[in-house]
């Protein structure tokens, strides 16, 4: 989120698409109420489902599933078309007055420099034309025809409310009723707030999608403001802290890009991480990416991390390319994978094509489940009847499971959606012999340092000198933990403009990422929570929730990243000279001397408007991208591509180009290309979805949600019902190309058909969350049908739009 | 009131238990109500974070008994934190029903292995379990770590055993998890997050 | 006494008076049809608290589960879909003891001391002093109260009087994610429904109003509803709610007559009656009634 749960209250409205969250989010949603009840703020949901948000809604619009870019695509060409953008910050604190390269073209569906073998661009013409020094272009005027703005113009002209009712199956009116909505808040002083989570970063379009959202609130002028933003509702309680700490192979902690194949030594690698600044006098804050990097390596090797040795830049290991759920699990299938460690995941449930993933798991030398529950993957090896047909006998994969804690039985902090992170306390022991992930990770890896440490083997080097100054070896506290990562000063800490002061004593905590240095004399473990653990102490257990300014910022209850800030780029919240554009809700304003207001300024703290330092510090134009240069894998401009299953014949935007049919540049593997439907054997759309009563795979094991909702079921609306006789209750057969699932039909009024280029289309439903395993009746696992393709940025798979059949079981 | 003589009959029945049994003397000495004991009372209290959503919900988690040593603490309630800003006291269906999660049938409690091709779980000890866990990581390891790749350039990554994260264990976890799988050499790796 | 917080206002088939002097806060539930997500909540926090769970039931091809009131299932959401003039509506309610003013279950209970009204308007059932007879569901406009199958005796929603006892608020409406459920003085209440039906007749819910029906002398559980012309369209909500003729009845003019004229007959099975229950005996009699009738 760039703002926060309690913020959701300052919204004049709140837009719901992609996403569900009185069902999935339901505390955090009351906000949304609030905002109704004390704000008289307008609830909007766009959904395929009229879901339970929907029944609160003050206006519902249905779409079909997948078409979210169509309809966003319409929403920007009617805020053109009709006047309804917030000019002066557009102007100000968007990139539409740059100059782009005139070698960049979109043509037929395709933007310039298509390979359609490789399925990927080459972006050379996505960038803007530079001046002398290296700066972009602008054209203030908005006139020059390769400035964003008339790009832009362009790029969505052609997404008519006509196009929109076409592709989307939206009525017309409907749509147009959204449109007027959202251009309400085109002034200055009132906001739209985005909700989404899941249902926009599913698709294989999913992070163009939520692009599309952006480029709306930048028009809008919501970016920054309280109420405003783009909030991605998050999944688990600690998706956004794991993430941060880049659990996954492309990052490292704090979004460092790990180094790759083509960085062949630390200062190559530091120099092309550094990015310079595009516009004059922006902070540019990649500037910064050596002092974030080598503070890493000091965290993690410590004294054996020299000036001499690049900072044992070696020891980091090199991606080798592709590395997701997706990729790891189609290289198990192939058998180039014979270990695999699973800690608190279960992929069998929740990874597309079950199938695919349990025969990956067959070819596996050995498992290693770390779960305070039983999941369904521990046991993929077993016979459930047909909910999970397999022969044990015929496979080899040895499985090692292991009882972890939960919450209640570990002490430590989690960061919520909106990035404040929480210390919590241990409330009981574990069951059994259970023992919490950090003692388990800990023992493993002493174990293997000791058995390096005898008989030798491959580079053991990063092993032996990983730093380790733990108690307790075996058990190393939250505590310590927290204090690593925040990170400390290993020499006196001087001011760059004044070497005789000392800003952090030699042994200190720090207090801020400001603090980190790039010759090896300040250690942080994931330089955005640099801060949670100053000398101060934890500020992740700071408990004052005192609310001066009435926003809801809370500045003292935990700690939020970055730098305790609660709304990012909130300089946006400001007009260029520093007055709010909405007085009744300062986030921000220039006092004279320094930035002052309800917020840690997202902002240098002493930089006058005049000196035109722009809001998004992150970028090095200063401003924010209507146009995305080089940064997006299918292109500068969001554009409406099918999903890989789809019922239609051809892209409607594009009916002639069948490159242009799905998303040209998201990557398919062998096998599972062969492996999608058509919908002449699958003519209905399926789109996967969570129920409030239940969390993704878990609490199937609780009995008290067990009992609220205790069956698998598929929703399907009255006409499908009635045409393929059907009636409530009855148990249904839903197939995919790859397979199938048997559930209970719920026939409702709230999933219609869409009408779609003059095609009928009928959505079915499924809920996720039932299993083999479970306090539940015991069920088929949804994924048994989703297809293995996920988004051509992130490789999220696509969970919300394939094809399926259905028929009385 | 136009009552049937069958509804007389009825209401005249239905009159029946309570002026019976009050003739007998059975009462009222069991009248004098007494609502059900309070049963938070003396438990400890203690702050946590609901797993579940990145709503990330404070919950207050009641246990049984007050430290001393020979009382085992049982969790015996778990509801909203009301000083949590974000959900102020509030709860929704999964986080009000914590209790049975903790308390689930199927937690597990010691470590277990499925041998190759055997059709049950067997239990081990830890050190069992870490001992062959360690064996199968160093031989796969040895066998297949990459110093460079053909070009000759240092990669130094392990890319056949494959590690995916949770994303509800807290972040100290999760950074010592990331810290010792770099460390050694891991990159297929990913995160409940993604998906 | 142990709860001063609580004092009664009247007992199931006890005619000695209850005191009076004190004056004590009424209190009451709200529920805002308007702000309720059906999340279920509610129903788990209620289980919890209040230590029951239902069976592991079945999906029938809707939403709601469990499907109906039970004895472990004090509260149940009521899912209907409403579609009229091209506008579909998902009207979500949560079903449960109504408390009222003027309880048909404790007028309707035989059992000494078995149903007890405190003065804040609770209406409690104490199963140590249940016979299990059933008349508190007859006796309910509402069809609340379920017996148990495991001891025969009646359960529904205490309002979770152990908690009020405490000065904390029910389970459910603690636990309540978007404030849809909403506990204080009864007074405060109405006049925070006040605002909120203004607010929903400025989104165009002409006929927004509040359920606090009159025929049993208002209730400590009122509704918010967008449509209060029409309760009935809220899964059956009576429209128009009171205590059956039956009830009223027996408690006014037949009640001496009942126990003179069939407290012999009772005498004999008085302690089959207490000890299985009466279901049996009142069929029995109903059954020599309905012979006598048919001769």
């Amino acid at each position: 989120m760039t703002n926060h749960w309690v913020d959701i209250k300052n919204a004049d409205l709140i837009l719901v698409m992609g996403g569900n969250p009185a069902e999935a989010h339901p505390c955090g949603f009351k906000w949304a109420i609030e905002a109704k009840k004390t704000r008289k703020a307008k609830l909007v949901v766009v959904d395929p489902r009229f879901n339970r948000t929907a029944s609160v809604a003050d206006f519902y619009a249905p779409l079909r599933s997948g078409s979210d870019i169509a309809f966003l695509g319409g929403v920007i060409n009617y805020l053109i078309a009709n006047d309804k953008i917030h000019k002066d910050y557009v102007k100000a604190y968007t990139n539409a007055s740059f100059l782009v390269d005139p070698g960049f073209k979109f043509s037929d569906g395709l933007f310039s420099g298509y390979n359609e073998e490789k399925r990927s661009y080459d972006k050379g013409s996505w960038s803007y034309q530079l001046d002398k020094d290296g700066y972009a272009k602008i054209d203030e005027s908005w006139q020059d025809p390769n400035c964003v703005w008339q790009l832009m113009k362009a790029h969505y002209a052609r997404y008519t409310p006509e196009m929109v009712a076409k592709v989307c199956g939206t009525p017309k009116e409907s749509f147009l009723k959204v449109c007027e909505y959202i251009a309400e808040t085109a002034a200055p002083n009132k906001t739209m707030t985005s909700l989404y989570a899941l249902g926009w970063t599913e698709h294989s379009v999913g992070s163009q999608n939520i692009r599309c959202m952006a480029m709306i609130q930048l028009l809008l002028g919501n970016m920054g403001m309280a109420g405003g933003g783009i909030n991605a509702l998050r999944g688990h309680s600690n998706v956004q802290g794991i993430t941060d700490f880049a659990l996954y192979a492309q990052q490292l902690p704090g979004y460092l890009a790990a180094p790759t194949d083509a960085d062949k030594d630390i200062k190559s690698f530091l120099e092309k991480k550094t990015t310079k600044a595009l516009r004059p006098g922006q902070m540019n804050f990649y500037q910064n990416f050596p002092k974030w990097y080598v503070s890493l390596q000091k965290a993690w090797w410590g004294d054996a991390a020299t000036k001499d040795n690049g900072f044992a830049f070696d020891y980091m290991p090199k991606l080798a390319g592709a590395s997701d759920v997706l990729s790891i699990f189609d290289q198990m299938y192939q058998g180039k994978i014979n270990g695999f460690l699973c800690q608190g995941f279960n992929p069998l449930a929740s990874v597309a094509n079950k199938k695919k993933v349990s025969d990956a798991l067959a070819k596996l030398k050995y498992m290693v489940v770390m779960d305070p529950l039983a999941t369904d993957t521990s046991e993929f090896w077993k016979p459930y009847g047909e909910f999970n047909e397999v022969d044990p006998a015929k496979i080899p994969t040895e499985v090692f499971r292991l009882p972890t804690s939960l919450f209640a039985e570990t002490a430590g902090s989690f960061t919520n959606s909106g990035r404040v992170i929480l210390w919590r306390w241990k409330a009981a022991e574990p069951p059994g012999d259970a023992k919490d992930d950090t003692e388990i990770m800990a023992t493993l890896f002493l174990k293997l340092k000791e058995m390096y440490a005898k008989d030798g083997g491959a580079f053991a080097e990063p092993i032996q000198k990983l730093t380790w100054a733990y108690r307790i070896p075996n058990k190393p506290s939250p505590e310590e933990l927290m204090m690593e990562y925040n990170g400390k000063a290993l020499a006196d800490v001087v001011d760059p403009k004044d070497a005789t002061k000392v800003l952090v004593k030699a042994g200190d905590q720090l207090p801020s990422f400001a603090m980190l240095r790039d010759d090896g004399t300040t250690t942080c473990g994931n330089w955005i929570y640099c801060g949670v653990w100053s000398q101060a102490g934890n500020n992740s257990a700071r408990r004052d929730n005192s609310d001066p300014s009435g926003l809801g910022q809370t500045l003292n209850w935990g700690f939020a990243w970055p730098v305790n800030r609660r709304i990012l780029y909130n300089r946006a919240s400001a007009d260029p000279s520093g007055k709010p554009w909405d007085p009744k809700r300062t986030v921000l304003r220039w006092t004279g001397k320094v930035w002052g207001g309800n917020d840690i300024p997202d902002m240098r703290p002493d930089a006058a408007p005049e000196e035109n330092v722009m809001p998004f510090i992150m970028n090095p134009e200063g401003v924010a991208r209507l146009f995305a240069r080089d940064l997006m894998a299918e292109g500068p401009f969001p554009e409406h591509y099918e999903p890989f299953e789809t019922p239609l014949e051809a892209n409607p935007m594009h009916p002639q180009n069948p490159k242009a049919k799905s998303n040209p540049a998201a990557r398919v593997y062998k096998g599972d290309m062969e492996a999608f439907g058509n919908a002449k054997d699958f003519p209905y759309v399926a789109t996967t979805y969570r129920l409030t009563e239940h969390f993704h795979f878990w609490t199937k094991q609780s009995l008290v949600n067990a009992i609220m909702q205790p069956e698998h079921f598929v929703e399907i609306g009255e006409e499908l019902a009635k045409e393929k006789g059907i009636a409530a209750g009855d148990r249904v057969k839903v197939r995919s190309n790859r397979g199938f699932i048997k559930a209970v039909a719920v026939v409702t009024k709230r999933i219609k058909a869409f009408d779609i280029d003059g095609k009928k289309v009928h959505t079915v439903g499924i809920p996720i969350h039932f299993g083999f395993k479970g306090a539940t009746k015991p069920g088929f696992i949804t994924n048994t049908l989703t297809p293995f393709v996920g988004d051509a940025n992130t490789q999220t798979p696509e969970y919300k739009a394939f094809l399926v059949n259905i028929e009385k079981a | 009131m136009n009552v049937t003589r069958r509804q007389f009959f009825r209401i005249c029945t239905a009159g029946l238990g309570g002026s019976s049994i009050a003739m007998m003397g059975f009462s009222p000495n069991a009248a004098l109500a007494e609502v059900r004991t309070f049963k938070l009372t003396r438990a400890t209290e203690t702050r946590n974070t609901c797993p579940y959503c990145s709503v990330s919900c404070g919950v207050l988690i009641y246990s049984s008994g007050d430290k001393s040593k020979n009382a085992h603490a049982e969790i015996i309630h778990i509801e909203g934190d009301p000083d949590n800003p974000v959900n102020r006291g509030t709860l929704c269906p999964k986080g009000a029903g914590l209790r049975d999660m903790v308390q689930s049938a199927n937690r597990l409690k010691w470590p277990e292995v499925r041998e190759a091709g055997a059709s049950e779980w067997k239990k081990i000890s830890w050190n069992e379990a870490f001992d062959r866990i360690a064996k199968h990581m160093k031989a796969d390891r040895d066998a297949n770590f990459m110093v460079q790749n053909k070009d000759g350039l240092t990669v130094n990554r392990w890319t056949s055993t494959a590690f995916l994260a949770s994303s509800a264990a807290p972040n100290e976890a999760g950074y010592l998890t990331v810290k010792t799988i770099r460390a050694l050499g891991m990159t297929s790796i990913d995160t409940q997050a993604r998906i | 006494m142990a709860l001063q917080s609580l004092d009664i206002k009247q007992r199931s088939a006890t005619t000695t008076p209850a005191p009076q002097a004190r004056q004590t806060m009424e209190i009451a539930k709200l529920i805002d049809v308007s702000a309720c997500i059906g999340c279920k909540a509610c129903q788990v926090a209620c289980m919890e608290w209040n230590d029951v769970r239902e069976e592991v039931g079945h999906n029938v091809g809707v939403y709601d589960n469990p499907t109906d009131l039970t004895e472990n299932a004090w509260t149940v959401m009521r899912f209907t879909e409403v579609e009229e003039n091209n506008k579909l509506e998902w009207l979500i309610r949560k079903d449960g003891c109504m408390h009222c003013s003027d309880p048909g279950c404790l007028k309707s209970c035989p059992a000494p001391g078995a149903i007890i009204q405190y003065s804040n308007g609770v209406v409690d059932f104490h199963q140590e002093n249940c016979i299990g007879c059933g008349y508190c569901v007859t006796g309910c406009p509402f069809n609340v109260p379920r017996i148990s199958k495991k001891d025969n005796k009646a359960y529904k929603c205490t309002l979770c009087s152990d908690r009020l006892a405490v000065n904390q608020a029910p389970a459910c409406v603690k636990a309540c994610p978007t404030g849809a459920i909403e506990f204080g003085s009864k007074e405060d209440m109405k006049d925070y429904a006040g605002k909120r039906i203004a607010d929903l007749k400025e989104r165009g819910y002409d006929k927004a109003g509040l359920y606090d029906p009159p025929g049993v002398g208002g209730t400590h559980v009122m509704y918010v509803l967008h449509h209060a012309d029409r309760p009935g369209l809220y899964a059956g909500l009576p429209e128009n709610p009171s205590i059956s003729p039956l009830v009223s009845l027996w408690k006014g003019a037949t009640k001496p007559l009942a126990t003179f004229a069939l407290g012999l007959a009772a005498l004999g099975s008085l302690f089959h009656y207490v000890i299985k229950g009466p279901n049996e005996v009142a069929r029995e009699i109903e059954e020599e009634i309905e012979k006598e009738d048919a001769s």
